[in-house]
């Protein structure tokens, strides 16, 4: 998986929570949570949609280096 | 026989639309069971029977709004014969005051043999009631124009005329159209509240830094799908210290207070394209956790699904809203009617607090109290908030 195909792949998880999103207009290098309005349940509904989807679990911890969709990026290409 | 009738699925709700039935005459139907999907300001709802019978006749056609308390159906017993063609409908119930309590006490069904709202039995041409039922029409439900009100064969080919045909799905609202119902109902709900329930106000700063501290362990040792938020902790928090304090778990309805014996939490649930909705989570404090959180995680999907049981609706004998995620300090809430209180969550973040050891930093949240006081006094409520606190300082035994 390429980093086009894993950042489309974390977008429509995240359309799945919040519909409203477009991929195209998120900035990856901002926090997401100012881009999108994601509460601690949606937050926790995305992460589980990325596990079913990339079988990736992402502990608790790590949830502060996960800001933006960057990190994101970072963060599951290091572990796929 | 028993007259199936449109819940009233939350104070405000006056009139519903059959969206469809999801059983036919003669078929079985069980306490608890889905029978109908009925559209409201709130959602397209999955409304449940609250008796075991076997369905005899379906009165309401998709497409028909029918207000609270109307007959949608009525259900035999086990065993009993159908009425006689051309028994007239019993008298509808009357649709119940505004201030009708939420949760649906079964209505006593009218005597039989009484007659119709006239008084007058209905005359139906046997040619007419023919007709009407070869198109799977009730003769009894149509409007008359023939002599002394009968129904005539032209009677029967209008009414078909309005029903929506099968093939033509019955559509729910648009969301404009919801959103702008739902905003309505929130006004006269709310604006209820203000009217009627002589609100005071409590709050109490809580200490969390042992339940932030438990729950991340029991978090770290979990996989991603078994995790906690601490909404779910607080939630249960609630229902049990909601145990000891029976003044604040119930319904006020003409004059009386109830109190129900079991928590029903009504969760406040925003809407993404706006709009709120509190559907009850059924009895948190006989659930562990983990259930607690998988039943509010189900809850938030399907309110925003607007896919809602009408027990959902209907039962909440308590709201408790959570604004944490919004990052506010506190939340002092409007009481939805019937109910007699409401629970408010603010943030839970880092704060001074003095401790036995002297002021230090540690996680916080404000947890307000908005009570009926026709129902209970500040010091019932302030006896409440203590034992909402004792409870969240061992969560190990919640």
């Amino acid at each position: 998986m390429d980093d086009t195909e894993l950042r489309a792949a974390i977008v429509a998880e995240l359309c799945r929570i919040a519909p409203e999103v477009d991929g195209d207009d998120l900035v990856d290098a901002r926090p997401l949570r100012r881009q999108v309005d994601l509460d601690s349940l949606d937050w926790l509904n995305f992460l589980i949609g990325l596990h079913h989807r990339l079988n990736v679990d992402i502990p608790e911890a790590d949830y502060p280096q996960l800001a933006s969709l960057a990190d994101l990026l970072a963060y599951l290409r290091a572990r796929l | 026989m028993r007259e199936f009738t449109l819940p009233a699925l939350g104070a405000d709700m006056e009139s519903g639309k059959l969206i469809e039935w999801l059983v036919k005459p003669g078929e079985e139907v069980h306490k608890g069971q889905v029978v109908a999907v009925v559209d409201t300001s709130k959602a397209a709802i999955d409304v449940e029977i609250w008796f075991d019978g076997v369905v005899g006749e379906l009165r309401t056609v998709p497409g028909e709004t029918v207000a609270v308390g109307a007959v949608m159906a009525t259900i035999l017993a086990a065993g009993e014969a159908p009425p006689e063609p051309g028994t007239p409908p019993a008298e509808p119930e009357p649709a119940p005051p505004p201030e009708a309590p939420a949760p649906p006490a079964p209505p006593a069904s009218a005597p039989p043999g009484q007659d119709g709202a006239s008084g007058v039995r209905r005359r139906v041409s046997p040619a007419a009631r023919r007709h009407a039922e070869e198109l799977g029409l009730d003769p009894d439900g149509i409007a008359g124009t023939g002599p002394l009100g009968s129904v005539t064969l032209a009677d029967v080919d209008a009414a078909a005329a309005r029903r929506p045909s099968v093939a033509q799905a019955v559509e729910a609202a648009s969301p404009a159209e919801r959103q702008a119902a739902m905003r309505e109902s929130i006004a006269a709900a709310m604006s209820r509240s203000k009217r009627e329930i002589p609100h005071y106000y409590l709050s109490e700063t809580i200490p969390m830094a042992r339940a932030v501290e438990w729950l991340t362990s029991e978090n770290a040792a979990r996989p991603v799908t078994e995790r906690v938020l601490m909404a779910a902790v607080q939630l249960k928090a609630v229902a049990r210290a909601l145990a000891d304090f029976p003044q604040l778990n119930g319904f006020f309805v003409d004059g009386t207070y109830r109190p129900e014996p079991v928590a029903h939490i009504g969760v406040a649930i925003a809407l993404r394209q706006g709009g709120l909705v509190a559907p009850a989570l059924h009895d948190v404090a006989e659930k562990d956790l983990v259930t607690v959180m998988r039943e509010l995680s189900d809850l938030v999907a399907r309110t925003r699904a607007a896919s809602l049981r009408s027990s959902e609706l209907a039962d909440a004998t308590i709201t408790v809203t959570n604004l944490g995620d919004q990052g506010v300090e506190a939340v002092f809430g409007i009481i939805t009617p019937p109910q007699v209180a409401l629970v408010g969550f603010g943030r839970v973040a880092p704060r001074p607090f003095v401790t036995e050891a002297g002021l230090a930093a540690i996680p916080t949240v404000t947890a307000s109290l908005a009570a009926d006081h026709r129902v209970s006094d500040g010091r019932t409520g302030a006896q409440f908030l203590a034992s909402l606190h004792d409870w969240l300082q061992r969560p190990e035994d919640l």
